[in-house]
């Protein structure tokens, strides 16, 4: 439905670098990134309110870049500022009619602010709106339109959580009614909770687009394991031994036994902080990975502890509070970190 | 406690002026100047070309400093501050300066005699003259006014469907147009009061404060009083209204 092809623009000392991304009718797309990393330049490009110095954007088989943005039929939503101050919640909703000029305006205003649950605020003006209330507006606005495909720059970001919840049903509902969305967001529980598809986006390039289920299950860069909050997470080469079921993985700093059915080649390597144990002396039995290390950081988790050890590149193990602190362990003290050849996850 | 004398003294330094004028013209002779049908003719004549001059002109001033505003281009910087230059330049020199471009020597004073249109010694040249020096209110008040309007208002209205026109007119100028009417106002009243050009362009018909220049010259303080104290009555209730409304 919405195909962006090698777009590339330049704002200020800011670019997005040849980004190629494809969108099927009826998906909810979520961009997510971390704070400027060209999200929301990408969303307005898309939309039109910028234009690329590269590249092509296809929508509906159509090519976009030369058509107006008042003629592309995307409606785009963002965080704050999303109506206009000046019109009451039912004249917001009516814009899009009466620019269009177009029939029955207050059948289609009412049928609209009823499936965003806006109905009973017609004559409030947006001051007096809370940040859900006025985000349903806006959606209420944007069906209102006719847009078969909504652009969504961090709409959840500044509302409380309640309202952030039944968001994100009325957004999941609105998917389900056949509108295409694209979402920008920094929270990545917020893309699993509503994407059937995730764009990660790096310094001004889209670095991974998968489903959802496959960009947290084999994350393809330390960025995005780290921004999804996936801890050791290993990046280099896989090699076969002679005599041997287990493989070795080797990185820059670190080489570690594993069990995996690739031979060889370039791999990255993923340990559940959960199957990791920690210990004063080197645990004897069948676990073949032990390395020694210093405690670098304690932090709570929401069940027991996360410790950070650093023994050449930083891994986090979560344990117990009890068995921690009855090992007589705290920040500085030398510890060793084990965990078998079984725990580590690899993929190409 | 410093702050507030000193600003007290430049409040009395304003008042004490205007309250003179009030108290030196005797009541006696107010009634014979209201009743002077000169008298009444400069005043009607200042309010009206006045506000013809920011009407008529605001139609221009509004398009370039929704420009000014919202585009860059080259020379942007350049043209902000020629907007300043009637401010700056001594008015009398300005009145020169309009009067050479409307003048019958002028491409457009023959233009304007082409049509039957006469602008010096005219109402038409002493709307000229007071927008000149007085239009860089207005545009300087319209162009912060868009300029506070966030962008992405318009642009989510374009999204909607607007064109740009349409944008303009239901999201840029109702947004901007507290600042735009304050522009406006400000644009009327010092247009209104202007003399310097005005009396090079149009000695006569005279507008309030040529009338009240040229009362003062020939009969002294004592006779020009009393009419500048019912121009100055008579401006400040409407400026007064005008803001009233305004910040309705």
């Amino acid at each position: 439905m919405l195909i962006v092809e090698n777009i590339s623009l330049m704002v200020e000392d800011f670019s997005l670098n040849n980004i190629n991304l494809s969108i099927e009718k009826g998906d909810y797309f979520v961009l997510l990134g971390l704070s400027g990393v060209g999200k929301s330049l990408l969303l307005e490009t898309i939309a039109g309110l910028r234009t690329p110095s590269e590249g092509n954007i296809f929508l509906r088989g159509k090519l976009l870049n030369s058509i107006p943005i008042q003629n592309r039929q995307i409606s785009i939503v963002y965080q704050d500022l999303v109506l206009f101050p000046h019109l009451n919640v039912y004249e917001n909703i009516a814009y899009p009619l009466k620019a269009m000029h177009a029939g029955d305006i207050e059948e289609k205003v009412i049928a609209a602010a009823t499936q965003t649950g806006i109905a009973d605020k017609m004559e409030r003006m947006p001051a007096s709106l809370s940040g859900g209330e006025a985000q349903r507006a806006a959606l209420a606005r944007s069906i209102a339109a006719g847009s078969d495909i909504f652009l969504l720059d961090e709409p959840l970001s500044s509302i409380d959580l309640k309202s952030k919840n039944e968001l994100r049903i009325l957004l999941r509902n609105l998917n389900r009614s056949g509108i295409t969305i694209v979402h920008v967001t920094h929270d990545y529980e917020e893309a699993i909770s509503l994407a059937t598809k995730i764009g990660i986006m790096e310094n001004g390039k889209l670095v991974h687009v998968d489903t959802t289920e496959e960009i947290f299950e084999h994350p393809k860069s330390e960025f995005v394991a780290h921004f999804i909050g996936i801890k050791n997470f290993l990046r280099g080469r896989i090699t076969k031994q002679t005599d041997s079921d287990l493989k070795i993985f080797v990185s820059e700093k670190i080489e570690i036994f594993c069990l995996s059915e690739l031979d060889e080649g370039n791999v990255f390597l993923m340990i559940d902080p959960k199957e990791i144990s920690i210990s004063n002396t080197v645990l004897e039995g069948s676990i073949r990975n032990h390395f020694k290390g210093r405690i670098k950081d304690i932090a709570p988790a929401r069940l027991g502890l996360v410790v950070t050890v650093d023994i050449g590149v930083d891994f986090a193990v979560h344990v117990s509070k009890d068995a921690f602190y009855s090992l007589g362990m705290n920040v500085g003290k030398d510890v060793w970190i084990n965990f078998k050849a079984s725990s580590c996850k690899v993929y190409n | 406690m410093v702050f507030a004398f000193l600003g007290g003294a430049l409040l009395l330094f304003i008042i004490a002026p205007i309250a003179g004028l009030y108290l030196n013209a005797p009541l006696s002779s107010w009634t014979e100047t209201v009743a002077d049908k000169s008298v009444q003719d400069s005043i009607w004549l200042s309010l009206w070309t006045s506000m013809a001059g920011t009407l008529l002109f605001s139609l221009l001033a509004i398009p370039l400093a929704y420009i000014l505003a919202r585009k860059k281009f080259r020379f942007k910087s350049l043209i902000n501050g020629l907007i300043d230059v009637p401010i700056i330049i001594p008015h009398s020199a300005a009145g020169i300066a309009v009067l050479g471009v409307i003048s019958r020597d002028s491409v457009l004073g023959q233009a304007a005699d082409l049509v039957g249109l006469k602008l010096v010694g005219n109402p038409s040249g002493i709307i000229l003259a007071m927008a000149f020096v007085s239009i860089p209110f207005l545009i300087n008040a319209a162009r912060d006014g868009f300029c506070a309007v966030p962008e992405r208002l318009e642009k989510i209205a374009l999204s909607l469907g607007a064109s740009p026109v349409r944008v303009f007119f239901t999201i840029s100028l109702p947004l901007a147009s507290r600042s735009i009417v304050s522009g406006l106002i400000m644009m009327w009243a010092r247009g209104m009061s202007e003399f310097g050009a005005v009396v090079i362009v149009a000695y006569n018909p005279q507008t309030a404060p040529v009338m009240i220049f040229e009362r003062f010259t020939s009969f002294g303080l004592k006779y020009s009083l009393p009419a500048a104290a019912i121009f100055v009555a008579v401006s400040l209730l409407i400026f007064i209204i005008l803001r009233v409304i305004s910040k309705k």
